[in-house]
C-alpha cells in the first residue's frame, strides 16, 4: 500500500471543484482511494477511517490530500497529475485567465466582492462595470459577500443555500433601499440580459420575463417555451422562501416590478409554490401594467407544462406537441413508482400528477437536491454518484428521473445515466426520463435524449408528461404492458 | 422600479464555486472572480454577520475614515513633555498597550531605567529597577507618593518608536490637525546605534537625550517660530514618490525636513546650526517621529465613531501587540507580540531579536510603511524580499483597507493612493493580516536595532475585536 498524505496549509478551492480532482485521480488506474479536499473535521475524520495518517495540524482553512496507490510509481503519477490540477484551476482565476478581469499589478486577485466591485467598476475601458454578483460560497459565509454587493449597488444571485432566514431579510431590505435586487438564497438559476447564471439553458432572446422562486420550475416553463419558439429576455430568481409569510415576497414584488418597467419585456410568468395568502394579496395589488401567467405549482393548479401552454395561448402562439421518445422496446408495466429527481420543484410537480392518479401499489420520490443530500457534497446536477446509487437500488416496478441540461450543469449526464438505465432495463425496471433543456444547450438536447433513449428510457421534455407517463406504467392495465 | 442590470451588458462577480464561474466564461460574459476562502480561524460565522448587518457600519466607517484622510497634520512646535503633556517626575509613558514592569521585555526595561536615571530619579540602574519593578498603572498611582507611574503613549495623544519611552524633559514634537483640530506628540529622533528607544541607558545615551533637551529641542522650537507650521501631509505625499514608505525609510522625507528648516535654524541659532544640521542629516530616520505624530493625530481623528470597526491604533510594548476600534473608544485588543522575520546586521540572527515594539506601527494603521511598500523599491532587500514581494505586499492591503489615500500615492502604482484605513470585518473574513515592517530590537537591553523585517500582528488580536463589536450590538 503506498499512501500520500498531505496537509497544505492556507491552499483554499470550493468544494466542487476539489471533487472534480478526487474524481480525476481516482479515475487512474491502481489508485484505490484519492480524498482531495478541505481539511474539515469531516474530511479529517474520513481519511482517518480509510487509514491515512492524517497530521493532528490540520485546520479546516488547510487542503487535505490522502492517495492511496497500488505502487510507488503510480503514486507518484497520481501526484503529478494532483498538482497539474490544482494549478490548471491557479491559472484559470488567475492573471491568465482569458475573460478574469480581476487580476491586478502584483498578481492578487480580490479576496472579496467589495474589492471586486471596486476593482471592476475603477477598471478603465473596455471592460463593462460590474452589473451583478454571483454568490455560490457555503451558506453561512455567503452573508459577507452578499452584503458587499448590495452596499456597492449590485443586484446579487446567492445560489447558496442554508442562509439563515433573518439574513435573507435583511439582505432584501437594504437591496430595496438601494434598488437593487436579491435573487436568492437557494437561487438556482437566472437569465439576465442573455448571460445564464448557475444552472441555466441557453434560451432564444424574447418577450417573456419569468420570476421564478423555484429554479427547476423555471427552466421546466422556459425550455418549454424555447422549444415552442418564444424567447425569455431575464429569468429572475427569488428564491424557495422569498413567497413565504416571513419573507413576504420581498424580491418577487421588486422583481415584478422591475420585469413591468422593463420596456422588452411583454408578458411575465410568476413561477412559484402556492404563497403565503397574504403574499398572495400583496402580489395581486401590484397593479401591474402587463399580463402575468401564474404558474404556482399545487393541489388544484396547473401544472407548469400547462402554464407554458397558457403563455402561448396569451401570446398568440400555437401550442406545439412536447418532443417525446418513446421507449425503444415496450416497457412492463407494473410495481412501485420511484422518483429520483434532482429538482425540486421539478420532484413536487411530479409526485402531485402521480397522486392524483390511480392508485398502485407504492409511489416513493427522491428530491437529491435537498439540503440534507447537499451538504458537503456538490449539488446532484453536477456530481449524480447518489443517485446512481439510488438507481442501481431499484430492482422493479417504474423508475422515473429528471436529467436537467445547461450551463452549469453535468456537460454530459448521458454518459453517466445511460449505463445505469441499461441495467436497470435489463432487471425488467421500466425507466421514464423527464429532460429539460434546449436545442442551445451546451449538451445538445436531442443528443441526449438519444442516448437515454437507445439505453431503454422513455424521454419525455415535459415532466409533467414524463410522471404521467410513469404513473400509468405502474398501473398497468389488465392483462398486460403498456 | 427600474433594475440597472436588466439594460446593458451584464458583467458578473463570481464568488465561490469556480464551475459557475467558467460556465460564464464558456458563453463569454465578462466576469470579475473573487479569489474567496474562508473567514480566520476563530472567526465565528454568526458573530461575523451580526457586524456586518450593523446598520451603522457603512457609514459609520466611511466617516471614520474620511476624516482620517482628509486629516491635515501640520508640525507647529517643539516643546518639553513636562509642558505639553503636563507630565509629573516619576511618571512615564511607553509603546504598545499598557504593560507592567514584570511582563515587560529586556529593551521596554532597558529605556526605563535610562528615562529613570535621565530624569535624576536613580543614581544606578539598580536603583532604577527596584522603583520601577513597584510602579504602578495610571489608575493605582493615586497617592502613592513619589512611586513611579507607567502608562500608554497612546492614551496621550503621544506615539513612540520602539520602547517609546517619554519622561517629562524630553521635548516632544507638536503636530495639530488643521482639519479636525487634534493634536499629537512624539519624542525626538535619537538617532542609530546605542539609543534609548533600543534599550540602552549607558553614559552615552544619557549624555545625548541631555544635549536633545539643551540644544536640540530649543533650536528645533525657534526655527519653527520663524519658518512656521510645516506641512506634513505635504512632505509626507512627497516622499512617498521619492522611495521612502515612511517607516523604515525615511531618507527622502528626512531630507525634505532638512531643507524646509534649515534656513530658520542658521538664523535662529548660528552658533548652533551646524551641530544640529549635522545630527538631523547625519539620521535618516529624523522624520519619522514626525511622520509618527502627522499619523497619530490623523487616526485619532476618527476615534469614536460609533458602529465603526476602523482600526485607529496598532501598538506593540515588546511583549503585547494590541489595536484600537474606532468604535469600541479606549479599549485595547491584544495578542502576543511576534518576532519579525527579516534581515539581520552582522552576526545577529532571529535568536538575538526581541519581540515586536514600538507604536511606529500608527504608520500602517494610516496606510504607510508595510502598506506603502510598493513606493520603497529601494529597501525591499533590506526587509528580506523583492520588488515584486513589495507590489503584492501593497497590492493585497487594499483587501482590508476601507479607501485609498486622496494624497498619499505610489507612482508604481499607476499613483494609485495607498490602501488606508483597515477594517476589522474585512481581516477577519480574508484573513490577510496588516503587513508590518520593522526595525528589529534586540532582546537584550541596550543592544541596539538587530534588523529590519516584517512581522505579522497576532490573528487574536482581530477576532477579539471583531467580538467586541458584536458584543456591543447586544448592550445598547
Amino acid at each position: 500500500m503506498n499512501d500520500l498524505v498531505e496537509v497544505r496549509a492556507g491552499v483554499y478551492r470550493d468544494s466542487v471543484s476539489l471533487m472534480r480532482v478526487s474524481r480525476a485521480l481516482t479515475a487512474r488506474p491502481w489508485v484505490s482511494v484519492a480524498l482531495v479536499a478541505m481539511a474539515t473535521a469531516l474530511n479529517v475524520e474520513m481519511a482517518r477511517d480509510l487509514g491515512f495518517a492524517v497530521p493532528g495540524t490540520a485546520t479546516p482553512g488547510d487542503l487535505l490530500v490522502a492517495i492511496r496507490a497500488g505502487s510507488a510509481d503510480e503514486l507518484a503519477d497520481a501526484a503529478a497529475d494532483l498538482e497539474r490540477h490544482l494549478a490548471e484551476r491557479g491559472s484559470a482565476a488567475g492573471s491568465g485567465g482569458a475573460r478574469t478581469e480581476g487580476a491586478r499589478p502584483g498578481g492578487t486577485l480580490p479576496r472579496t466582492v467589495r474589492s471586486a466591485a471596486r476593482t471592476a467598476q475603477a477598471s478603465a475601458a473596455p471592460a463593462t462595470p460590474a452589473t451583478l454578483a454571483l454568490v455560490s460560497v457555503p451558506g453561512e459565509h455567503a452573508f459577507a459577500e452578499a452584503m458587499d454587493a448590495v452596499a456597492a449597488g449590485l443586484s446579487v444571485m446567492i445560489f447558496s443555500d442554508n442562509m439563515p432566514i433573518e439574513q435573507e431579510i435583511l439582505l432584501k431590505d437594504r437591496a430595496r433601499e438601494r434598488g437593487v435586487l436579491v435573487m436568492g438564497p437557494d437561487c438556482g438559476t437566472a437569465v439576465i440580459g442573455g448571460a445564464g447564471l448557475g444552472f441555466a439553458n441557453v434560451l432564444r432572446p424574447g418577450p417573456v420575463g419569468v420570476v421564478a422562486a423555484s429554479g427547476t420550475g423555471a427552466q421546466q416553463v422556459t425550455s418549454l417555451l424555447d422549444l415552442a419558439g418564444v424567447g425569455v429576455g431575464h429569468v429572475l430568481g427569488v428564491g424557495g422562501r422569498d413567497l413565504s409569510a416571513e419573507v413576504g415576497g420581498r424580491s418577487t414584488i421588486q422583481a415584478l416590478r422591475a420585469l413591468d418597467a422593463d420596456p422588452a419585456t411583454e408578458l411575465i410568468v410568476l413561477i412559484s409554490k402556492p404563497p403565503a395568502p397574504e403574499v398572495a394579496r400583496a402580489v395581486r395589488d401590484l397593479s401591474l401594467t402587463k399580463p402575468i401567467v401564474a404558474a404556482l405549482l399545487g393541489p388544484g393548479q396547473d401544472d407548469l407544462t400547462a402554464a407554458a401552454a397558457k403563455v402561448l395561448s396569451t401570446l398568440g402562439v400555437p401550442v406545439p406537441g412536447w418532443p417525446h421518445w418513446p421507449a425503444p422496446r415496450p416497457l412492463s408495466g407494473g410495481g412501485p413508482l420511484r422518483g429520483l429527481y434532482c429538482g425540486g420543484t421539478l420532484c413536487t410537480e411530479a409526485e402531485l400528477i402521480t397522486r392524483a392518479m390511480p392508485a398502485r401499489e407504492t409511489a416513493e420520490f427522491t428530491d437529491f437536491g435537498a439540503d440534507e443530500y447537499t451538504r458537503g457534497r456538490a449539488h446532484p446536477m453536477i456530481d449524480p454518484a447518489l443517485r446512481l446509487e439510488a438507481l442501481a437500488a431499484v430492482d422493479r416496478g417504474v423508475v422515473l428521473l429528471d436529467v436537467v441540461l445547461g450551463h452549469g450543469a453535468d456537460p454530459d449526464p448521458a454518459a453517466s445515466l445511460a449505463p445505469g438505465l441499461a441495467r436497470a432495463a435489463a432487471r425488467g425496471v421500466a425507466a421514464v426520463v423527464a429532460l429539460v433543456g434546449t436545442d442551445g444547450d451546451p449538451q445538445g438536447l436531442r443528443a441526449q435524449a438519444a442516448r437515454l433513449n437507445e439505453a431503454g428510457a422513455a424521454v419525455f421534455t415535459s415532466n409533467a408528461a414524463a410522471a404521467r407517463h410513469a404513473a400509468r406504467l405502474a398501473v398497468p392495465l389488465t392483462g398486460g404492458a403498456v | 422600479m427600474t433594475l440597472s442590470m436588466l439594460n446593458g451588458e451584464p458583467h458578473v462577480i463570481t464568488v465561490g464555486a469556480e464551475i459557475l464561474g467558467e460556465a460564464l466564461d464558456r458563453q463569454a460574459v465578462p466576469r470579475t472572480g473573487v479569489d474567496w476562502r474562508p473567514p480566520m480561524a476563530g472567526v465565528a460565522a454568526d458573530v461575523l454577520a451580526g457586524v456586518l448587518a450593523d446598520p451603522r457600519r457603512e457609514r459609520a466607517n466611511e466617516t471614520a475614515v474620511g476624516r482620517l484622510v482628509s486629516a491635515r497634520p501640520r508640525l507647529v512646535g517643539v516643546r518639553p513633555a513636562r509642558e505639553v503633556l503636563g507630565l509629573e517626575p516619576g511618571t512615564f509613558f511607553h509603546a504598545g498597550p499598557p504593560i507592567t514592569w514584570d511582563r515587560a521585555s529586556g529593551p521596554m526595561r532597558g529605556a526605563l531605567i535610562g528615562a529613570m536615571l535621565f530624569e535624576g530619579l536613580a543614581r544606578t540602574p539598580e536603583e532604577a529597577e527596584a522603583a520601577l519593578a513597584a510602579a504602578t498603572g495610571p489608575d493605582g498611582g493615586a497617592g502613592s507618593g513619589r512611586g513611579v507611574t507607567l502608562d500608554s503613549c497612546h492614551h496621550h495623544r503621544t506615539v513612540g518608536p520602539m520602547a517609546g519611552v517619554v519622561s517629562p524633559s524630553m521635548w516632544m514634537l507638536e503636530v495639530a490637525d488643521d482639519e479636525h483640530g487634534g493634536t499629537a506628540y512624539c519624542s525626538l529622533n535619537e538617532g542609530l546605534g546605542k539609543v534609548l528607544r533600543y534599550g540602552a541607558y549607558g553614559p552615552e545615551v544619557i549624555d545625548r537625550l541631555r544635549w536633545m533637551g539643551e540644544v536640540l529641542g530649543p533650536v528645533l522650537r525657534a526655527a519653527l517660530e520663524r519658518c512656521g507650521p510645516i506641512d506634513l501631509r505635504s512632505l509626507t505625499a512627497q516622499a512617498l514618490q521619492m522611495g521612502d514608505e515612511l517607516h523604515n525609510r525615511n531618507r527622502a522625507a528626512t531630507s525634505l525636513l532638512v531643507r524646509e528648516i534649515a534656513p530658520a535654524v542658521v538664523e535662529a541659532a548660528p552658533d548652533r546650526a551646524a551641530e544640529v544640521l549635522r545630527f538631523i542629516n547625519g539620521n535618516d530616520h529624523f522624520f519619522l517621529n514626525a511622520g509618527m505624530a502627522a499619523a497619530k493625530v490623523s487616526a485619532d481623528a476618527a476615534r469614536n465613531v460609533p458602529g465603526s470597526s476602523l482600526v485607529v491604533a496598532m501598538a506593540r510594548n515588546g511583549t503585547d501587540f494590541g489595536i484600537q476600534i474606532s468604535g469600541l473608544g479606549d479599549r485595547w485588543f491584544t495578542g502576543p507580540a511576534g518576532v519579525p522575520d527579516g534581515l539581520y546586521l552582522g552576526a545577529y540572527g532571529p535568536a538575538d531579536a526581541n519581540p515586536d515594539i514600538g507604536d511606529s506601527t500608527i504608520t500602517e494603521t494610516t496606510g504607510l510603511g508595510g502598506f506603502a511598500m510598493a513606493a520603497a523599491p529601494a529597501i525591499v532587500r533590506f526587509v528580506g524580499g523583492d520588488v515584486a514581494d513589495a507590489v503584492t505586499a501593497t497590492t493585497s492591503m487594499y483587501e482590508i483597507t476601507l479607501a485609498e489615500h486622496p494624497a498619499y500615492q505610489i507612482p508604481g502604482l499607476g499613483f494609485r493612493g495607498t490602501p488606508v484605513g483597515i477594517d476589522v470585518t474585512l481581516v477577519a473574513r480574508t484573513g490577510l493580516l496588516p503587513v508590518v515592517n520593522t526595525g528589529i530590537a534586540g532582546r537584550v537591553a541596550g543592544t541596539g536595532q538587530v534588523g529590519a523585517g516584517l512581522v505579522s500582528p497576532p490573528a487574536e488580536a482581530f477576532t477579539t475585536a471583531l467580538e467586541a463589536l458584536a458584543g456591543a450590538l447586544n448592550s445598547p
